[in-house]
């Protein structure tokens, strides 16, 4: 049940937009979530689903897949779609008792329910179109003009490479620990709430026990590698910005512009 | 307990060490043996036994029941297959080893003087000294110590099958060779069945009556302890070996001394030598 997590993945294609620089993609995200937020028409609306289903086609990745992944978003984006249809007053459609749809509603609802799943689906195109090494360095590299004002970009960087690398390392973990104390008839899935989460304890402890050692022990191997933090660090894959990358970044540029503007 | 019997059988596509088609008798009180290099089924196969893991086709019929049929309630069948998992010590949790003993028939749901019973005899099975050690925190404890915690929290459990998997994984010589005996002093006098898991065909030969030998989700080898090792060339095959005292009386056959193909100790091998060794002086 904790394989089901798909979000944050990375689905490899080899795709022209697999390739781009990750800072070219994390511009573009960027760019996209910012007029996600200034644009307020349909039309513009309509214009970004088709850009972002163009990108999806070029990235090749499978549209069930990206449905998949929006499928745990469901009842937020259905609760953002219900409570907009009733909150927001004005003409009146239908109305249940004492809670009334009004047209203005409705359409602020599906327009925030559109929005939130247009920025699920962009984000996610980000992470499922690099692999979480080159985000990191993506982020690191964007990051180091701040350095100056003290953002520890290096530091921020490999804590995050680090945290990715382990979540697939916790939930092996949680699973194993989860079966241990089942073999010993712990039961994780009846009862009240409050019983449910002191069942919790039994798989809490020893995966915090584990954790807190995993994270002693790699300490342990970075040191003993002679890591020093980022200072005179270099690189095996040094990124580099193609024409494709230039290319990218105008067009996203360009089609946000427009859309703004109109 | 009567004849136990596992009719088990399972298909499944999904996944790549999936166990296919496998058809496993063991009977009461047998001490089994399971090898079978990495990924070759074995922790599946065991958590099926447990029910921790169901069968996508096949049964799997344990003391007469049908583990695998939907209204069987799990907490039975964990009453009866007790499960030691690979490095249990990672499972501890509690303030204290008492507690964390206590966990499992807490689960069971026994009075708290058939809980402290229980404790206690699970304690003196793994040579833990209730007294000293009872209100000590787990996580103050050595390593082989806590993984005899670990091994009372299921031993407490009174289980009619108890399932070890690589228990003395990461332990040093005589820790290993301490939980071994008491494994075997266990299996003496409650005649309960056990099935090893370990990649130490030594201990394997030294504690178990029969051996399953898997290999990419199927049963390779099936038979007495001597019988399989005596296939060593099958066994070097699929990455196992036998016990290397096994190897070396084997390759001093071929060089027609008269041994047997099938020792499995040191000891053996000594009284088969000392036999031989006498027999040429006769002549």
């Amino acid at each position: 049940m904790l394989k089901d997590i798909t979000i944050g993945q990375h689905y490899p294609t080899g795709s022209v937009i697999h390739k781009l620089d990750p800072r070219t993609k994390i511009i573009a995200v960027f760019v996209f979530i910012l007029t996600l937020f200034l644009v307020e028409n349909f039309m513009a609306y309509g214009f970004i689903a088709i850009f972002v289903i163009c990108c999806i086609r070029i990235a090749k990745i499978p549209i069930k897949y990206i449905i998949k992944g929006l499928k745990p978003l469901t009842f937020i984006i259905l609760f953002t779609l219900v409570i907009n249809s009733f909150m927001i007053a004005g003409e009146i459609i239908i109305s249940i008792g004492p809670l009334n749809i009004t047209e203005e509603g409705l359409y602020q609802g599906t327009f925030m329910a559109v929005r939130l799943i247009m920025l699920v689906i962009g984000t996610s195109l980000l992470t499922l179109t690099t692999s979480p090494i080159t985000l990191t360095d993506g982020i690191e590299s964007l990051l180091n003009p701040f350095k100056k004002i003290g953002v520890p970009a290096h530091e921020l960087a490999m804590m995050m490479t680090i945290a990715l690398r382990f979540i697939p390392t916790l939930l092996e973990e949680t699973d194993k620990i989860m079966k241990a104390q089942m073999a010993r008839g712990a039961d994780f899935e009846s009862g009240s709430l409050i019983k449910r989460s002191k069942s919790l304890v039994p798989l809490l402890v020893p995966l915090f026990i584990s954790a807190f050692r995993r994270a002693d022990d790699l300490a342990m191997a970075m040191e003993a590698r002679c890591y020093r933090g980022g200072e005179g660090r270099t690189r095996m894959k040094e990124l580099k910005y193609f024409k494709r990358d230039f290319l990218a970044i105008a067009v996203v540029l360009s089609l946000f512009a427009v859309l703004y503007l109109m | 307990m009567k004849n136990l019997t596992h009719i088990y059988n399972e298909g499944s596509p999904h996944q790549t060490n999936a166990l296919e088609d496998i058809n496993i008798e063991i009977m009461s009180g047998e001490f089994i043996g399971l090898i079978g290099h990495t990924g070759s089924g074995k922790s599946t196969l065991i958590q099926h036994i447990n029910g921790l893991l169901k069968p996508d086709k096949g049964k799997i019929i344990v003391d007469g029941m049908d583990i695998t049929s939907k209204n069987v309630k799990l907490a039975d069948i964990r009453k009866k297959v007790g499960l030691v998992f690979q490095y249990p010590e990672h499972q501890l949790f509690e303030e204290t080893v008492y507690k964390d003993i206590a966990f499992g028939p807490k689960n069971l749901g026994l009075n708290s003087d058939e809980i402290d019973d229980r404790v206690k005899e699970a304690m003196n099975l793994v040579k833990l000294p209730f007294e000293i050690l009872k209100e000590r925190s787990p996580f103050e404890l050595s390593g082989g110590q806590q993984r005899r915690v670990a091994i009372a929290g299921v031993l407490a459990m009174k289980p009619d099958i108890l399932i070890l998997d690589e228990p003395t994984a990461g332990l040093d010589p005589r820790g290993r060779d301490e939980i071994f005996e008491q494994i075997r002093l266990l299996h003496q006098k409650y005649k309960n069945t056990i099935i090893l898991v370990s990649h130490s065909m030594e201990d394997i030969a030294k504690l178990t009556d029969r051996i399953i030998v898997m290999h990419e989700g199927k049963v390779l080898l099936t038979g007495e302890t001597k019988a399989v090792f005596r296939e060593s060339e099958r066994l070097e095959a699929i990455g196992l070996g036998v016990p290397q005292i096994t190897k070396l009386m084997g390759i001093l056959a071929d060089k027609n001394i008269p041994f047997a193909r099938d020792i499995l100790t040191v000891e053996d091998a000594k009284i088969e030598i000392l036999k031989w060794l006498r027999g040429k002086k006769n002549a």
